[in-house]
Formats: C-alpha cells, sequence, structure tokens
C-alpha cells in the first residue's frame, strides 16, 4: 500500500508542477490545489498506514483495548483541508477577477508589474 | 436561465437543508459532523437559491450581509475561548455545564466554538460564492 | 501568567470582529482600528517586559499539557518581534486613516490589517510546528485579500504571482511538516528539539532541513526564490505595501532563525554554511536588483531582498554575537523599510506618481520631507550614528571573529552599494528640479495624519542609533536564549 501511494503522490506532484508551467492561469490554479493534494497523501502515508480502531479510552480504562489508529495525521489534513478550501476559493475569485481586468488568461501577457 | 423545476425544488430545499445543517452542526460533537459541514451544508442551501433565482435574491432571503456573519462568527468562537479565562483557566479550556439538556446533553464551550465555525463558514462561502457570481 | 501571552491573538482579533460588525460606521471603524493598534503594541510591550523579568513564558492552550495539545511559548526574540508587529501596526493603522480610500475601507480593509497582524503575532507566539504553519496560512490569506484588494490590473497581475509563489511554500511547507511527524512523531517544536537528537539516520533530518529551507526560503524571499517580491509589492496601497515590506518577509527570518537554531543544529557545517552562502547572494543580487529600477517603491522592494541577506548572515555564521547581530539589524529593518515606503506614499501623494522621471523638486518644496527621508534612508545604508550603522557593524565584527572574510566583504560592498541607491532616490526626488510638466496641484488633505507615523519612526531609528546599547543588551540576551535552547525545551515540556 505504501508503494501504490507514494507513486500516487509522485504523480499528483508531477501533475500539479505540470500544469503550473502551463501558460494558463485556470491551469495555474488546478496545479496548486494537485500540489495540496499531494501534501495531504504524503502526510497520510507517512503518518504510518495502520488499521485501527479510534483513539478512545473506553470509561473506566487507562489504555486502548486494541491497536488504535493515530488520529494526528488525519487532524493535520482536515486542517490542511479547510485552509486548502478558502485559499483556492480566494485563488479561483482571483483569476476571474484578474482575466476580467487583464483580458486574457495567459501568463505571457501579465508582465507589467515585471517591466514597469 | 431560469427553471421552472429548479427554482420550485428550491424553495422546499432551502429550509430541509437547513435543517440538515443543524443537525449536521449538533452531531458533530461525538459523531461525524460538525460546525464546518454543517456551514458547507447551509452554504450551499443558499448557494441553490442564488442559481435557481439570482443572487439578490438569495441575498434578501439571507436577510443579512454575509460578512456580518463572518465576523459574528468570530465573535462567537473568541467568546467560547475567553469563557475560561474568565475562570483562570488557560485559554480555551473546554468547560461543560453540569445540567443536561433534553437531545443536546451536557452543553459546553466546544459547542459553542463549533457554533462559530458554522456562521464563519456560511459567511465565508457565501462572501466568495456571491461575488463569483455577481461579477 | 496565561492571559498576557494570549492578549497579543486576542487583541487584533477582537478588534477584527468589533471592525467588521461597525461596517457600516466609517468613522467607527477608523477609530476601532487605531485603537486596536495601539492595544496590540501595549500588549506586546507588556509582555516583552514581563518575559524580560521573568524569563521564557509558555501557555498551554485549551490546559493540553505539551506535547499533546498547542503551546503559546514566548522567549525575548518572540517578545521583541511582537512589539515591532504591535509597533508596525499602529503605524500603518494610523497612516491609513489619513490615505486609505473609501472604496477600500468599505470593503473590509480594517479588518483584514487585524487578522493579518494576528496571523504575524500568532506566528511569533507558537510553539508547534504545524500550529506555525496556520498562523502563516491566516497571514497569507489576509494578505492575499489585501494584495488584490481594489482590483486594479497591476495589483491583479502582482497578486497572482504572489499567491502562486506563496501557495507553493505553503504546499512544501506542509509536506516538511508532515514528513517531521513522520520521522520524530511530535509536532511540538521544543519536544521536536529532543527528538531530533535520536532520530536513527540524521541524513534525513538534513534532509528536511533544505526542505523547510527552501519552504521558508520563499517567504522571506532569499536568494533564488525572491522574484515574488518585486512583481508584487509596490502594487497594492502604499499602507498596505508598507506592512508588508515591514512584517511579512520578516516572519519568513524568524521561522529559518527558529527552527535553524532549535531544531535543525545537527549538521552546522552544512546547513549553517549553505545558509551563509545564500545570504551572500542574497544580498548581491537584491542590490544589483535595486540599481535596476526606476520607480521609488520598486528599488526599496528591491531592497528588502538585498536586506533579509543580512539577518540570515547572522543566522549563517552562528555565533552569540552574529544571532545578536540578526535580531538588531530585523529590529532596524523592520522600522526602516516601513518607514521609507511610508515616504514613498506621501511623494506619490504630492507628486502624484512613483517613477523617479516623473518626480522632483522635493528637497525646496518641502526641506522636512527630505530630511524625514534621509534618516531612514542612511540607516538602511549604514551610516553612523544611526541604527543601521550598528547593525552592520554588530554582523560585521562577528564576521571577522569566525574568519568569514568573503561575507564581510560581500557586506561592505552591498553597504556602498545601498548607499549609491538611496543617493540616486535623493537626486531624482528630493534634488533634481521638478520636471516641468508635474504641476499637478497636491492634495494636502490628510497630509499631517501621514507625516506623524513617518516622523515617530524616523525618531525612533535615530533614537536606536544614539542609544543602541540598551536594544544592543535586548539582542544579545535574546541570541543567548537561542543558542542554549535547553532553558526553552524545560520550559515548554518541563513542570507547569
Amino acid at each position: 500500500m505504501e508503494t501504490f501511494l507514494a507513486f500516487v503522490i509522485g504523480g499528483l506532484y508531477a501533475a500539479g508542477l505540470y500544469m503550473m508551467m502551463r501558460r494558463s492561469i485556470v491551469k495555474l490554479i488546478i496545479g496548486l490545489s494537485l500540489l495540496a493534494h499531494a501534501a495531504n497523501l504524503l502526510i497520510f502515508t507517512l503518518g504510518r498506514l495502520t488499521r485501527g480502531e479510534p483513539a478512545l479510552i473506553p470509561p473506566g480504562g487507562i489504555r486502548p483495548e486494541r491497536p488504535i489508529a493515530d488520529p494526528l495525521p488525519q487532524a493535520l489534513i482536515l486542517t490542511a483541508i479547510v485552509i486548502g478550501f478558502g485559499v483556492q476559493a480566494f485563488a479561483v475569485v482571483l483569476i476571474k477577477r484578474a482575466y476580467q481586468t487583464v483580458g486574457t488568461d495567459d501568463l505571457d501577457d501579465m508582465k507589467s508589474t515585471d517591466t514597469g | 436561465m431560469t427553471s421552472l423545476i429548479l427554482s420550485t425544488a428550491a424553495r422546499y430545499m432551502l429550509p430541509l437543508l437547513l435543517l440538515f445543517s443543524v443537525f449536521l452542526l449538533l452531531r458533530g460533537h461525538n459523531e461525524p459532523g460538525g460546525g464546518f459541514v454543517g456551514g458547507l451544508v447551509a452554504a450551499a442551501a443558499f448557494s441553490l437559491y442564488a442559481i435557481a433565482y439570482d443572487v439578490a435574491t438569495a441575498r434578501r432571503v439571507l436577510g443579512i450581509d454575509p460578512r456580518f456573519l463572518i465576523g459574528l462568527g468570530l465573535l462567537v468562537a473568541l467568546g467560547s475561548g475567553v469563557v475560561s479565562l474568565a475562570q483562570g483557566l488557560p485559554f480555551m479550556t473546554g468547560l461543560w455545564s453540569e445540567y443536561a439538556w433534553p437531545i443536546l446533553g451536557k452543553v459546553g464551550t466546544p459547542l459553542l466554538f463549533d457554533i462559530g465555525v458554522y456562521l464563519v463558514v456560511i459567511g465565508v462561502t457565501l462572501t466568495i460564492i456571491f461575488a463569483l457570481a455577481e461579477a | 501568567m496565561n492571559l498576557i501571552l494570549v492578549l497579543p491573538l486576542i487583541v487584533p482579533l477582537a478588534t477584527a470582529i468589533l471592525t467588521v460588525l461597525a461596517g457600516r460606521w466609517r468613522w467607527a471603524q477608523r477609530w476601532l482600528s487605531a485603537l486596536g493598534a495601539a492595544a496590540l503594541l501595549a500588549a506586546a510591550l507588556a509582555l516583552l517586559e514581563f518575559v524580560r523579568r521573568e524569563g521564557i513564558q509558555v501557555a498551554y492552550i485549551g490546559n493540553w499539557p505539551a506535547p499533546y495539545g498547542i503551546t503559546l511559548a514566548a522567549d525575548l526574540f518572540s517578545a521583541i518581534m511582537l512589539v515591532l508587529a504591535g509597533l508596525m501596526g499602529l503605524a500603518v493603522a494610523v497612516y491609513s486613516l489619513a490615505s486609505m480610500d473609501p472604496a477600500r475601507e468599505r470593503f473590509g480593509y480594517y479588518p483584514l490589517l487585524h487578522i493579518l497582524l494576528m496571523g504575524v503575532c500568532g506566528a511569533f507566539l507558537t510553539g508547534d510546528i504545524f500550529n506555525l504553519y496556520v498562523w502563516f496560512e491566516v497571514m497569507l490569506v489576509s494578505s492575499f485579500v489585501l494584495v488584490a484588494l481594489g482590483g486594479e490590473r497591476a495589483q491583479l497581475e502582482g497578486a497572482i504571482k504572489y499567491v502562486t509563489l506563496n501557495l507553493m511554500s505553503s504546499a512544501l511547507f506542509l509536506a516538511a511538516v508532515g514528513s517531521l511527524y513522520g520521522v520524530a512523531g511530535t509536532l511540538n517544536m521544543a519536544d521536536l528539539a529532543v527528538q531530533l537528537h535520536q532520530v536513527a539516520q540524521p541524513g534525513l533530518v538534513t534532509t528536511l532541513s533544505i526542505l523547510f529551507l527552501v519552504a521558508f526560503g520563499i517567504k522571506s524571499a532569499i536568494f533564488p526564490l525572491f522574484f515574488w517580491l518585486p512583481a508584487s509589492y509596490h502594487t497594492p496601497p502604499v499602507a498596505v505595501s508598507a506592512i508588508f515590506a515591514g512584517l511579512l518577509t520578516k516572519v519568513g527570518v524568524y521561522a529559518l532563525i527558529r527552527v535553524f537554531t532549535l531544531l535543525f543544529v545537527q549538521d552546522v557545517a552544512f546547513t549553517h554554511t549553505l545558509i551563509l552562502i545564500l545570504a551572500g547572494l542574497t544580498m548581491v543580487t537584491g542590490v544589483l536588483g535595486a540599481v535596476a529600477q526606476n520607480s521609488f517603491r520598486r528599488i526599496l522592494s528591491f531592497h528588502i531582498v538585498s536586506q533579509i541577506g543580512y539577518m540570515i548572515m547572522g543566522l549563517g555564521l552562528f555565533t552569540p554575537l552574529a544571532l545578536a547581530g540578526s535580531v538588531f539589524y530585523i529590529a532596524h529593518h523592520i522600522i526602516v523599510k516601513t518607514n521609507l515606503f511610508l515616504i514613498s506614499g506621501v511623494t506619490q501623494r504630492l507628486g502624484g506618481s512613483d517613477y523617479l522621471k516623473k518626480l522632483g523638486g522635493f528637497y525646496a518644496a518641502y526641506p522636512g520631507l527630505g530630511v524625514l527621508f534621509l534618516i531612514p534612508a542612511l540607516s538602511l545604508a549604514g551610516i553612523p550614528p544611526l541604527s543601521g550603522f550598528w547593525a552592520k557593524l554588530t554582523l560585521i565584527v562577528a564576521g571577522l571573529d569566525t574568519g568569514q572574510y568573503a561575507i564581510v566583504a560581500v557586506a561592505l560592498g552591498v553597504s556602498l552599494l545601498t548607499l549609491f541607491s538611496m543617493t540616486k532616490i535623493w537626486g531624482e526626488v528630493f534634488w533634481k528640479p521638478a520636471p516641468a510638466r508635474a504641476a499637478l496641484p497636491a492634495s494636502q488633505v490628510g497630509l499631517a495624519g501621514m507625516i506623524l507615523p513617518i516622523a515617530v519612526l524616523a525618531l525612533l531609528t535615530l533614537s536606536i542609533g544614539l542609544l543602541a546599547e540598551p536594544l544592543l543588551a535586548l539582542s544579545t540576551a535574546a541570541a543567548e536564549q537561542l543558542l542554549n535552547p535547553a532553558a526553552y525545551i524545560q520550559t515548554v515540556l518541563g513542570g507547569r
């Protein structure tokens, strides 16, 4: 399972970077969200893939009865997904406004701030 | 493009979805659910209205500026953290009422925080969706 | 003492909430914003004084003990940075009262400014590496909106570059945090400092440290990763540029210093030498980039890059004196750079342009403004007895002590080129006679409100220069805490 996920993560990173190198701003945003997914999956895989119960101790006990799954990577991914949701929603609004104002979705035509 | 089926359905779906979102919010403390998903479902309900009619109608149904909801939600969330400070405990320590309410059980500051999240998520999502739809 | 650690987060959040709820009344928003910024400065000063007297402070959010819950920890370095954040917040909040246009104010400029400040303060206070990521995102999301707020063409083009590069850095940072958890099994920075010494494969830790170097390097705009900064920082309104220029990249520098003094000290010979080389290249490329520019704020933007080099030079040298120099440099730079941006706003208001060619004659027309410009400009170049001189002197002495003559030579050369850049601005904007066509009737409305923070910051630069001793002593104490993390670790993990 780890090997499979490693390839998936690598594929996601490759696809994300490829999309970001395209000139269209829409593809740029798609690339960015792919990168975020790759990072989330990376955390998931590195947090050890184990099958286990929720990390809860029954009332009166002092330690879990069966092997538990580490809840922390899941909490991290959940937080990262929520943040990514907000950021990407903003990015979509931004590229729409930029498209309307500049009149193109080609990054090569958006150089006015570099050449001054 | 107004569709009769969609606009009629949206009118019935709105209260149902809102009810479902509150259900998700309250369920979230011990089971899957919570303020974030609940907020998304509620925002989806108003977005559906905006698609079926238009943004102005959806805004009128919502009644207040979604940005105001963000502020309100943050206020509630901040309040849930400050309660424990007033009792001399560290910031955001969870506190629960002694009395068990019907259905809800013991109400505590985590629920308050979740309500704050619920309001912020509705506010943020609708601000963005309305901005996209109006431009 | 829990409250005093949490106040720098609660105050800006409460201010943001109140300014949102006061959305309809513009005057209420403006006064709440200024008052909130003043309260933040007061809270930060109180914390600094408390940390100076009582040592490192820790708060456990939600009463969960370290390393399981999120901890807030303030050592001297954090407290100094918080005071600087509060100071810049107040300066920019006052400046905004006079310079921000009503359309941006209506759209939520003030709440965003305070959320930004909360993100910055959170990043300085947190003792948990994932929490640092979250505060970075809080800061970034509000800065994204601030940079695009207003929707002018240049702003949107700059915003796309700014957003893309920063999101990329966030994705890298997130991957690095996840990998670190996979290696060490904890996210609390004090606990990580202990655990990372026991990792079976030290090579893995060094690799991770480079991942962090790249992620924070993008955010702090060091050598090969700085292109987003001069492409975007000059596009938003001056008040926004100023707070970005003063604070945002410095959060990246703070994160670099924090992780490379607390966590990644296993292979100093490799990592810190790499940082030193990057510092030299950052200084040179930044200053050479500035020479080629012909607009006031673009020159200043490139100088931010160049100055970042000095800050991480101290980290690369990795001696107590060098780190003290870094801390001193950051304090000096934040004040001076914010001030220069604020001045560029005044010349833009009066001269109607940001391009050097179209400006001129300011010394004849406004000699006071000329003096106010000269103080931070000469300080930036490192002319004694201003604050920049002491900052550079400390770093150069530290470089000579460790025998790193190459970086000392680079630092001195870059100083000269900085002076050249500043005299270029002086010559074009202040000295040269006003261009014939620039007879625009300048709007004088609210100018006093713009000059006030500039004058206060200039006075501060001057007094740091003339009375360098207290700040230098404070920086030295902060550097000693950074280099001996045992006390930090003990305070966070030890008893409650």
